[in-house]
């Protein structure tokens, strides 16, 4: 039961977490938000038995990508207050729909009665690393996401660094 | 072997940007050459032996290669080749120049990596990192145009990557894998979760918000026509339809089962493509725009051939299979042909925006006596895209076409006749407002575009004739241009 409410208090806070991050009108704000949110991530990753995906949760989501982010913050003007006002005033009608789409989604779930009693997939084994499961299983998209980091920390120079035309 | 595809680009990325900080001046030249030499290197695939050395065996990416990744690895590596052309030409800049060779290193890598895996997320992780590079690109001038075309492009592909993600999750979930293998197992069981079904519609949505097909659409023309004019060749050319079009086309042939449902519902959005796409290009007064919506009705040709496909393959009439076989190679074919007659229109209007600094229709007029290789080159590239013979975009017409007669959709074969003629009409009323007509005052002065920009259309003209004029020889070497399991 404990389990259940403890699940339940972290799978809210994510989504609130999520929520308060694409809607506070300053970006640094909404950059803690991201690492919250992927900090809350990996706690429900960790409870799902999934400890090599919350490790790289924690070190690329929670880490590295909000310290590029950080640096691409600090590169901008702050916005001004009106545009700041403006902001706030939008974000309630964005979010407006949001419990209901969500209720909607939990509705047609329970009417549709879709299966959703899937066993997990196999564990990688007992012997499983980090390195090992990222390096002999999923080589190809370690790759992948160096090139996309890069490609993060070179838009932040090029679109950022000097003086806009 | 193929695992250099991916290294080498971001092995020079690397490169270019170890100090001293002069060898920035070597980034650009050093991407055109791995360009080029990707291009060369497609094409000598099939007759070269096998590479086993210390770096095969190191690295393990589980790369595999088809006929259709063959063509359009030939196609990213010709693109890239002239884009880097066309920057070298517009950008100006050694810091510029540099920034752009980064980034356009790390495109490839992402169009090179999405080609060659054989896994679903491994191929949404190489999307992924073209659409970041394509984000940066697009914006890469910081004009306020160029910014709103980037941030409609993030948000539309965000909704997608959402799509996507989501349904890899359940595929991972019901299948147990993303592998193409052990999801084309799963939907061919009998008992397929309709969960499953469900995670693949999803995905599918997600690759024609990424493709640009209408009716999910509404980010590629502002996109195409504020970048830069090297990036709006290089997402025209190649980086749609490497991350729509190309995993659309793999999944029919390696995941999907057929299904004539399935078929006739991917063969509604082609055909919806086609015919708003041409309707949209024909009111257009901007040349960008006017290319971006002709792209959208062309890619439509190759959706509406890839349905046909989906709902020919099941069928018990051995000629109904043969005739979906047919559409799907004149799917790739077409693919193809678009990749480059498209980047030579591309390329022709940088150039009349470079010279003649605008690409507002209504302003130009008689500018093929000035800019002749500019004129004849976007006249060859015209004729081509509407399906005029022998060039080659009239063949990949005629392959699909002919393969919608044969699989009894006379319909939608008529529609893609009629779609032709306003392909025609309006790239002919684009040709005579720009080309042809009495020259503006203000254009008395306008001359040819710079060499970057004529080298770029040379090569692409002459790939557009040569493989329409060597079709016949192209069909009988088949491999190489038809799908592993096509029997004519």
């Amino acid at each position: 039961m404990s389990a259940n409410v403890l699940d339940i208090a972290l799978t809210v806070l994510l989504v609130a977490a999520a929520v308060w991050t694409v809607s506070t009108a300053r970006m640094l704000r909404s950059v803690i938000g991201l690492a919250a949110t992927s900090a809350l991530l990996t706690a429900i990753l960790f409870r799902l038995d999934s400890p090599l995906a919350a490790v790289f949760e924690l070190s690329v989501c929670a880490g590295l990508i909000p310290a590029i982010l950080v640096s691409a913050v600090g590169l901008t003007a702050r916005m001004d207050d009106d545009a700041l006002a403006r902001r706030k005033r939008a974000k309630l009608k964005v979010f407006a729909l949001l419990p209901v789409i969500l209720a909607a989604a939990a509705w047609a779930l329970v009417r549709l009665n879709v299966p959703l009693d899937f066993a997990l997939p196999a564990a990688q084994g007992p012997g499983a690393t980090v390195q090992t499961t990222l390096w002999n299983l999923r080589q190809a998209d370690l790759v992948g996401q160096i090139a996309v980091l890069l490609a993060a920390a070179f838009g932040v120079v090029v679109l950022l660094k000097g003086k806009s035309q | 072997m193929l695992d250099l595809f991916i290294l080498a680009p971001l092995a020079c990325l690397i490169l270019i940007n170890l100090p001293p900080v002069g060898s920035r001046r070597l980034a650009l030249p050093l991407a055109m050459v791995l360009a080029g030499v990707q291009a060369i290197a497609v094409l000598c695939l099939p007759y070269m032996p096998r590479l086993d050395g210390p770096l095969t065996s190191f690295f393990n990416f589980g790369l595999q290669i088809t006929p259709l990744g063959r063509m359009l690895l030939l196609a990213v590596g010709l693109v890239a080749f002239v884009s880097l052309l066309v920057g070298q030409a517009s950008l100006g800049q050694d810091r510029r120049l540099w920034q752009f060779a980064s980034m356009m290193l790390l495109a490839i890598t992402g169009m090179n990596g999405a080609v060659l895996v054989s896994d679903l997320f491994s191929l949404y992780v190489f999307m992924e990192v073209l659409a970041v590079c394509s984000f940066i690109l697009i914006a890469f001038n910081r004009d306020p145009l160029a910014l709103e075309g980037a941030f409609k492009y993030v948000i539309l592909s965000a909704v997608a990557s959402v799509l996507m993600l989501g349904s890899l999750s359940l595929m991972l979930l019901v299948a147990g894998s993303t592998g193409f293998a052990a999801l084309k197992a799963a939907l061919a069981a009998g008992s397929a979760s309709p969960l499953l079904k469900l995670a693949m519609a999803g995905f599918v949505c997600g690759l024609f918000i990424k493709g640009g097909l209408a009716p999910f659409h509404a980010w590629l023309p502002g996109a195409y026509s504020s970048a830069p004019a090297a990036v709006s060749v290089l997402l025209a050319g190649v980086g749609t339809k490497v991350s729509g079009l190309y995993a659309l086309l793999r999944l029919a042939m390696d995941v999907l089962p057929p299904s004539a449902a399935l078929g006739q519902a991917v063969m509604v959005v082609g055909a919806f493509s086609m015919v708003v796409g041409a309707v949209a290009a024909l009111v257009q007064k901007d040349i960008k725009r006017l290319l971006a919506y002709s792209s959208i009705s062309q890619m439509g040709y190759v959706v509406l051939a890839a349905g046909c496909f989906l709902a020919d393959a099941g069928s018990a009439d051995w000629r109904l299979v043969a005739a979906g076989e047919l559409a799907m190679a004149g799917a790739i074919f077409h693919l193809f042909n678009h990749s480059v007659f498209k980047s030579l229109l591309f390329v022709n209007s940088a150039a009349v925006e470079r010279q003649a600094g605008t690409t507002d229709m209504q302003l130009l007029g008689g500018l093929g006596s000035r800019m002749p290789v500019t004129g004849a080159t976007s006249v060859i590239a015209a004729l081509s895209t509407a399906g005029v013979p022998p060039l080659a975009g009239f063949w990949s017409k005629l392959v699909i076409i002919l393969a919608l007669w044969q699989s009894g959709m006379q319909a939608y074969a008529l529609l893609a006749v009629a779609v032709s003629v306003a392909t025609l009409g309006y790239l002919l009323l684009m040709q005579r407002r720009v080309f042809f007509g009495r020259t503006a005052p203000n254009l008395q002065g306008v001359r040819e575009g710079s060499e970057g920009y004529v080298v770029a259309e040379l090569i692409l003209a002459t790939v557009t004739v040569l493989v329409g004029l060597a079709f016949p020889l192209l069909m009988h070497l088949g491999s190489f241009l038809l799908p592993a399991n096509l029997n004519l």
